[in-house]
């Protein structure tokens, strides 16, 4: 069954028509062309198809298209306009990649993750709910491990969130 | 093709922290891997959908097609029964559609094409394939893994015999006799296998591209053209961006077939067949199981009389591959009496292939958890025990080493670590709940230059060059390094290079693999660099070109050329639940020099990291029952995430190889990976006095 949606991308109202079976990130790659966002996995098991969802990270995978319309969707290349976003010059600077395939996902979880702790949102590692988050190494690297690198990238993403953190 | 004998370079980006190149594509997502193309005007792309094997062996009794083709959006169903042809069926990985046999749970018995992936998906799942099964075996064992193999991968022999072993081992005032396992491991690069295939009439012939997720776009069209029945200037690949590799991509597999057969039937449209990430784990390769027999003899002070290692893996009765496990005890410690042997069972199972460092990833851990097991026998340093070991030339060929540094490595790690301060005795340190432990080992791999390559170099005009070659970057850093090469080989500035790679139309390039890509690649590009100022000057006329090939280097038969390291683990087991963390890992090499220390070091980290994921969390659980594997996502097969990879550091030895390349750099790709699952298990014995001698490294064991 078929329905018709509308979804604004990185700022552009996209009208789409989806199968109710479609995934977001289908919707995303195969319908409107928008290759930003990675399938890895499919199961929500690997986070490459991480993009902000109504300004929170969220796996496209496992959310169905049919679902969410009039969403707003920003994906890594949304984030960047004239200039790259900070994280993503961070990923630069540290070399917090090797095959770019993670990275979309990796950038957005990234941006994510300074949001909520902005907001206070404690995480596992989290000792003292009631303060205010600060994003040292051990809870950047429970707030990303969503997104997995097989390229093994991980301290270079790390010292990236960290320097957007402003630590 | 003209052959140019090399000179080493003048030195001038090579060396510096070029930033990637294709940076600004990977962090914004705008890069396009392999089924995120557009391709033109040739018809909006069909997907299509692997319908795999329920049963491990055995015939199609019959095919049902019929519920699938009924569901709205699906186009066809190919099977063996309707599937185009192929000329050569020979790789029986690859010659898929062609029989009613099935030789693996698993294996690819039809394909649907549908408008959509959502119908394709549906459809797949709606094909109805009854089997007539067979009796199959599927389970590694001691007793079954008995067949000899003429040859082990790549070529090199399967056994080897030096001395008396017996003998030595007899006399031998130390022996240490155990047995290492290792898991069936899966390559798991994240974007899963993937290609775009559509043919065209060209001329009045038949020509088919590809975007493929590949490791060597060259590889494919070689594999593909006979196996077609056409030319292989009738097939071009390219492969742009590819969403990492680690072996898996290194050869075609059986969906890059299904991708071209499928084209031939949709009249020109193209086809997109990504695999999925549970297919991946039979239809792409992966590392089989390993067990290592290990005796070592050594008199009192350490010094190694006799080595054996008897090793017993996998592999597929449909189509051969042979880890090469042994051949690092060939070459890494002296000892007059010697002698390896790998024996495969031939099972009915998935074709294992190459995962990163294939041989010397599970080999070197069994031999360094057993050398770890001798320093402890002989009241020795682990470190003073490898340093009584070194030999003064290679055991195996007898030709002097060129830059064996182990040592080096070895020393400076310890010096960084703080080994100085490590007790010697195993659970010796508690932090609370907590004990720890440092472990160390040896890492090796050889250095290679693949035959077959060539550049091309062409002047632009206003001081710019284009350079081509179509080797591919996995991720590796391929893509930057050459431009950097390419660079100091034209004495220019890397921003006057227009590189262009990634495409089989380009200059042949053999694959990214073995370490030996940098090697391969940049020397052709040095010779291609080298000849056209032979040819045409410093001041050339613009479209000036000269396409080359790296004349034979005169070395390769002086020296034996490998790279060396030295692994570094701190590992802390938890008293009560067992649970391992790596605070520490430090890898120190000795590779040559390093052209890019930025991608270098991403590079040697992701192996350190690779390696920690091998040691504490791989592990392919199959079901000899059924012959499948059991772990085949991303949330059964662990591999290490964020919060498992601590401190993890590489650094490497000043120094350079010009023996071995003009570059003076000798690879990097695999290295990071060796030694550092022995480095954590003997940390963790260190820690704990358990010693464990099967990866992964899991909490139980050390709870018994």
């Amino acid at each position: 069954m078929d329905a018709d949606i509308t979804l604004t991308v990185d700022g552009t109202e996209r009208s789409v028509t989806v199968d109710t079976r479609t995934t977001l990130l289908d919707a995303l790659r195969e319908r409107l062309g928008v290759t930003s966002p990675k399938k890895g996995c499919d199961h929500g098991q690997c986070g490459s198809c991480t993009v902000l969802l109504d300004g929170r990270r969220h796996l496209t995978c496992l959310a169905l298209a049919v679902a969410y319309d009039g969403a707003e969707v920003v994906t890594a290349d949304g984030l960047a306009s004239a200039e790259l976003h900070p994280v993503q010059q961070a990923f630069l600077d540290h070399d917090g990649f090797q095959c770019g395939y993670c990275t979309p996902g990796q950038v957005c979880s990234g941006v994510g993750v300074l949001d909520e702790a902005k907001q206070g949102h404690p995480s596992l590692v989290t000792e003292d709910l009631e303060a205010e988050v600060e994003l040292d190494d051990d809870e950047i690297r429970e707030r990303m491990s969503g997104n997995l690198c097989r390229c093994g990238a991980y301290p270079g993403i790390l010292a990236a969130v960290r320097e957007a953190a402003g630590r | 093709m003209t052959e140019q004998q090399t000179v080493p370079l003048d030195i001038r980006s090579i060396g510096t922290p070029h930033p990637r190149v294709d940076g600004v594509e990977k962090v914004t997502g705008r890069a396009a891997y392999a089924v995120e193309h557009e391709v033109g005007d040739v018809g909006d792309p069909l997907h299509a959908w692997l319908v795999t094997s329920r049963v491990p062996k055995g015939r199609i009794a019959g095919i049902d097609a019929g519920p699938a083709l009924a569901h709205p959006g699906v186009v066809s169903v190919l099977d063996h029964t309707n599937a185009p042809h192929l000329d050569d069926t020979s790789n029986g990985e690859l010659a898929i559609l062609q029989d009613d046999r099935v030789h693996f749970h698993g294996q690819v018995v039809a394909l649907v094409l549908a408008e959509t992936s959502e119908a394709a998906r549906e459809g797949a799942a709606l094909v109805e394939v009854r089997y007539d099964e067979e009796p199959f075996e599927a389970e590694l064992r001691e007793d079954n893994a008995t067949y000899r193999p003429d040859q082990v991968n790549p070529a090199i022999e399967t056994d080897t015999d030096e001395g008396d072993v017996d003998a030595a081992l007899a006399d031998a005032a130390v022996v240490v006799e155990q047995t290492y396992r290792t898991a069936y491991e899966h390559n798991n690069p994240l974007e899963p296998h993937a290609t775009t295939a559509w043919w065209r009439d060209e001329d009045g012939e038949p020509a088919l591209s590809l975007f493929d997720s590949t490791q060597g776009v060259h590889g494919v069209v070689s594999t593909l053209a006979p196996m077609l029945g056409v030319e292989e200037d009738q097939i071009r690949v390219r492969a742009p961006y590819v969403g990492g590799g680690f072996g898996s991509k290194g050869e075609a597999h059986a969906h890059v077939l299904a991708a071209a057969l499928a084209a031939q039937v949709t009249d020109g449209r193209p086809v997109r067949l990504a695999v999925t990430r549970q297919q991946m784990f039979t239809l792409t390769g992966y590392r089989t199981a390993t067990i290592s027999h290990f005796r070592l003899g050594a008199d009192a002070d350490g010094r190694l009389t006799a080595i054996e290692h008897r090793v017993q893996e996998q592999t597929s009765a449909v189509r051969e591959f042979a880890e090469q496990t042994a051949s690092p005890t060939r070459m890494l410690y002296a000892a007059p009496n010697r002698r390896t042997s790998h024996r495969l069972a031939r099972l009915d199972v998935a074709v294992p292939s190459w995962m990163r460092a294939p041989g010397e990833m599970p080999g070197v851990f069994a031999h360094e958890v057993a050398m770890d097991e001798l320093a402890v026998a002989c009241g020795l340093d682990p470190i003073e025990l490898r340093v009584r070991n070194e030999p003064e030339t290679d055991p195996e060929t007898g030709k002097p080493f060129n830059d064996r540094r182990l040592v080096d490595c070895l020393r400076r790690g310890a010096e960084r670590f703080g080994w100085a301060d490590r007790p010697e005795a195993p659970r010796s340190t508690e932090d609370g709940e907590w004990w720890v432990g440092t472990g160390v080992a040896a890492a090796t791999y050889p250095a290679m230059v693949q035959p077959g390559n060539q550049a091309r170099v062409r002047f632009l005009g206003e001081g710019r060059y284009a350079v081509a070659i179509g080797s591919v970057d996995i991720g590796t850093g391929a893509r930057t390094v050459l431009t950097q090469i390419a660079a100091d080989a034209l004495g220019t500035g890397p921003d006057a290079i227009d590189l262009e790679i990634a495409d089989s139309l380009l200059p042949p390039a053999t694959v990214a693999g073995g370490s030996s890509g940098t090697s391969s690649w940049g020397g052709a590009i040095v010779a291609a660099a080298q000849r056209f100022r032979a040819d045409h000057g410093t001041e050339p006329s613009p479209g000036a070109e000269t396409t080359a090939s790296a004349a034979e280097n005169p070395n390769a038969e002086k020296y034996a050329f490998h790279s060396f390291g030295a692994v570094f683990a701190e590992a802390r087991v938890h008293r009560w639940t067992g649970e391992i963390r790596v605070p520490r890992l430090l890898g120190v090499y000795s590779v040559g020099r390093i052209v890019n220390p930025a991608t270098a070091r991403s590079q040697l980290v992701g192996g350190l990291v690779m390696g920690l994921s091998a040691a504490l969390f791989e592990e392919g659980v199959r079901d000899p029952r059924f012959g499948h594997p059991v772990t085949q996502d991303l949330a059964t097969y662990h591999v290490a995430a964020h919060a498992d990879a601590l401190d993890v550091q590489a650094e490497w030895l000043d120094e350079s190889d010009e023996r071995f390349t003009p570059m003076g750099s000798r690879g990097i790709g695999e290295i990071g990976i060796v030694g550092t699952a022995a480095a954590v298990a003997n940390a963790t014995y260190h820690a704990t006095g358990v010693r464990v001698r099967s990866i992964p490294v899991t909490a139980d064991r050390f709870l018994e």
